[in-house]
């Protein structure tokens, strides 16, 4: 990992960052822990697709028999679970790391420490999950887990501790990096930034952080409960004992769905950087597309039982949820229309990121309006659990997240290696992936129409479903070698893209003022904003002598010789994470209690060395 | 007072300029408490969820005679005890806010009496979970008996833990006092583990009043 993400070579002045791996383990950068989150959520994207690729070939045709039954729940199960908290979720870290405070003109995060805690504890539960593969025992009951059916007497192995163990670490590292982007975007902002002239992308990180730090609990309680089910005999998905067989599936979706907007906000943040960047026109209806957003995630907290039509809540419930449903599509088409103005009338720039945004904009239509046919439960009734369903979460997850993310990827890619990507082979990976992509889902709503199941591991022939799902599985081998290329391409422009400068795109916020890659200080000297727009402030101000900031010359100097304090590395975050990853390993090996007593040892002494000693040397 | 606290605050995370003014760690205070809230009300909601379902006893409110339960059962709950832990609780509050006034007006004497007097209340209410919990498993509610045990425990539990986690923060402030002294500039950090504090004690009057109070 730490060998893939060195600096580039033609990077200004002396190497800015000791190598090693180190370095690595004790950084406390807000830079690189946004790197260690890029790559490895990339490395998972691997895993995460080839999972994908492997239940496509098994449904190719009909009765495919690849893989066993069991593996191909686990397959689902681990794909699902893998996409969601290991890549895009990940990703948009990567994002908040990286982007936030260059965003706002902040030095580093509010508490630098505490993010690679987060970082390293993301690692350890993503490790935890996918270490169950060794054992031959991945999770099997889908990445929504449901109880009763995740009790033991219906699921006796280990696959599901792994997952729930897994989950409750993953959810700590959510939990710990909401309370610091919070802190940091309320308390970090350079002098002059309002709320109001806050970048968009900022403000969409801002609303999902909110997001995760009220939604996860919940799901934390969830697991907690499943926990105490499995480890210490509690009754609380018991039916025989009284329980609500739907208990969990209330409190999931309580989380699941708010998770939902925390899946795709950040992607909406990202495109609504790129597209006024490469329509040379300011982002239309700015507060608008603040307010939207908001409101997205108020009412994104108050939908969920849609998600639970076909359990039969009665028709007050499902009507109040199917309208609270429907509401939440209207701040949502706000956003596709303000991003429509935002273009309209621009000169547009068709970039390999401006063709990933214009892609957000279109395909998360299609997925928006297929989620509006199934607010209402009729409708729903027919489509639930069918493939119509799994068309539908990838229009919006691959067509939305992920094609924001990719447009993020390439619009951040020289910001974040000093060089630009190749834009051939970018293109290549567009069209690859939008025909792909497109070829993989679309026929999925015939499938889902014509009576196919979601999460069958086979069928029979002359069900009429063959040709569509023929034309899926080759639309997921065309999606695998579009994100080869992609792979190719980010290593190969890393040795010999051109070099990027400071603001190779023309953008307008604070981010592009710096050198490429940033200083690991960031700003020499912080920033006083007195718009929403600095950079085309300052060209406008200046336009005939420095139509772009130029490339510093010669070198950029240190954060000595600027005398800023920086941050002292150190290893106790990754040792607290170490810690608590011991100690939820003592819970699932039968209850081992010294490993237990020991990993948890370990993290409230890490913690306590941690929180004595201070961030900065004393000065 | 509490803003020249601030401004001469040494806590290390955030010696600089912020934008609202406040101190870094208070705002990631408030965030974790605004968490927390939904935390908790998970867990009591659940355990409202289930109240009245359990299939045998021992309940909460109500006696369990045969045949539903093999011998009668009392109600559980014991009220006046719990009335005088919850007391005991509520008090520990006025101790932590007497215990910051004195940390931020310099009065080392008082900072470590009320601190300690914080803790030593903290710990006299664990100590009356302690012997609930003991007395209730005699009495043959445990937490795998029926849904009042497994959502009552864990609840309950959950909340004790935090109270655990608040008594050792507040020993870690005395250990600090005694060593070398909490002075102004320290009663940021104080002020933090008083929001914390109130917190976990603003949860528990809930808990009383839902689980304990109202039948």
């Amino acid at each position: 990992m730490a060998t893939t993400v060195a600096a580039p070579r033609h990077a200004v002045g002396p190497a800015r960052y000791e190598s090693g791996i180190w370095s690595w383990l004790a950084t406390t950068d807000h830079k690189r822990i946004g790197q260690l989150y890029l790559y490895t959520a990339l490395a998972w994207f691997l895993i995460g697709g080839f999972e994908a690729e492997i239940i496509r070939t098994q449904l190719y045709g009909p009765n495919g028999r690849l893989v066993s039954f069991e593996t191909y729940n686990q397959l689902f199960t681990m794909h699902g679970t893998t996409m969601i908290f290991m890549v895009v979720m990940p990703l948009s870290a990567a994002f908040f790391n990286y982007l936030i405070p260059l965003q706002i003109g902040a030095r580093d995060v509010a508490f630098p420490r505490l993010n690679a805690f987060s970082y390293w504890v993301f690692l350890a539960g993503s490790l935890f999950m996918n270490v169950s593969w060794l054992f031959r025992a991945a999770p099997d009951a889908g990445w929504f887990g449901y109880a009763p059916l995740t009790t033991p007497p219906y699921a006796p192995g280990p696959n599901i501790d792994f997952w729930l163990i897994g989950l409750q670490i993953l959810g700590l590292s959510s939990l710990a990096a909401g309370f610091n982007f919070l802190t940091t975007i309320i308390n970090l902002r350079a002098p002059g930034m309002n709320l109001m002239r806050m970048p968009i992308f900022t403000w969409m990180s801002f609303v999902t952080q909110f997001l995760l730090v009220l939604a996860f609990p919940i799901i934390t309680v969830a697991v907690t409960f499943l926990m105490f089910d499995r480890f210490f005999g509690t009754n609380f998905y018991e039916v025989a004992a009284g329980a609500d067989p739907l208990l969990w599936q209330h409190l999931f979706w309580l989380f699941g769905h708010p998770e939902v907007y925390i899946l795709i906000l950040p992607a909406f943040g990202l495109v609504s950087e790129v597209l006024p960047v490469f329509s040379r026109k300011p982002l239309f209806g700015y507060p608008v597309m603040v307010y939207s957003g908001i409101l997205i995630a108020f009412l994104g907290f108050g939908v969920w039982a849609h998600h639970m039509f076909a359990v039969g809540m009665g028709p007050i419930a499902d009507s109040i949820f199917s309208i609270t449903t429907m509401l939440i599509g209207i701040p949502t088409g706000v956003k596709i229309f303000n991003w429509l103005g935002t273009m309209w009338g621009g000169s547009l720039r068709f970039t390999t990121a401006m063709k990933f945004g214009i892609a957000l904009v279109g395909l998360f239509t299609i997925g928006g309006i297929s989620g509006v046919m199934h607010s209402s439960p009729p409708s729903d009734l027919q489509q639930t659990d069918s493939y119509f369903i799994v068309a539908h979460f990838h229009y919006v997850l691959f067509g939305g997240s992920l094609m924001g993310l990719f447009a993020g990827l390439y619009f951040f890619y020289p910001k974040i290696t000093g060089r630009l990507m190749d834009e051939r082979l970018g293109s290549w990976h567009f069209w690859l992936t939008f025909i792909g992509m497109n070829l993989t889902f679309f026929p999925m709503h015939f499938l889902g129409l014509d009576g196919m199941p979601r999460r069958i591991a086979s069928y029979d022939a002359n069900q009429g479903w063959d040709m569509n799902n023929h034309i899926a599985t080759i639309g997921a081998y065309i999606l695998g070698a579009a994100t080869l290329i992609f792979f190719y391409n980010w290593f190969r422009s890393m040795r010999r893209g051109p070099v990027a400068g400071n603001d190779p795109w023309g953008a307008a916020t604070l981010e592009w003022t710096i050198s490429s890659p940033p200083p690991v200080y960031n700003f020499a000297t912080v920033p006083t904003v007195t718009s929403r727009y600095p950079l085309w402030d300052m060209k406008s101000a200046q336009p005939a002598a420095a139509p772009r900031p130029a490339q510093p010359a010669g070198r950029v100097p240190t954060a000595e010789e600027l005398g800023i304090p920086m941050p002292t590395p150190t290893v106790k975050p990754f040792v607290a994470a170490l810690g608590l990853t011991i100690a939820f390993t003592g819970l699932i090996s039968h209850k081992n209690l010294p490993i237990l007593f020991l990993g948890a040892a370990t993290f409230v002494a890490t913690l306590y060395s941690w929180l004595l000693t201070p961030l900065e040397p004393e000065h | 007072m509490a803003s020249a606290a601030l401004a001469h605050s040494h806590a290390p995370e955030h010696a600089h300029y912020t934008s609202t003014g406040l101190n870094s760690n208070k705002i990631a205070i408030w965030a974790f408490i605004g968490s927390e809230c939904f935390f908790f009300a998970s867990l009591i909601s659940t355990y409202l969820i289930y109240k009245g379902r359990s299939i045998v006893g021992p309940f909460p409110h109500e006696a369990c005679n045969p045949p539903v339960c093999a011998t009668a059962l009392k109600p559980i709950l014991n009220i006046p005890v719990t009335s005088t832990s919850t007391f005991v609780l509520l008090m520990s509050s006025l101790a932590m806010v007497l215990a910051h006034s004195a940390v931020v007006r310099g009065d080392r004497k008082y900072s470590k009496i009320w601190l300690a007097m914080t803790a030593l209340l903290g710990s006299t209410f664990l100590g009356f979970q302690a012997y609930e919990f003991t007395s209730f498993v005699h009495e043959g509610l445990k937490i795998t008996t029926n849904l009042f045990g497994s959502s009552f425990f864990v609840l309950t539990g959950f909340h004790g833990a935090h109270v655990t986690a608040g008594v050792l923060w507040l020993m870690t402030l005395l250990f600090i006092d005694i060593r070398r002294g909490l002075a102004p500039r320290d009663a940021i950090n104080v002020d933090c583990c008083a929001l914390y504090w109130h917190f976990v004690d603003v949860v528990w009057i809930a808990i009383f009043t839902l689980v304990y109070l109202i039948k």
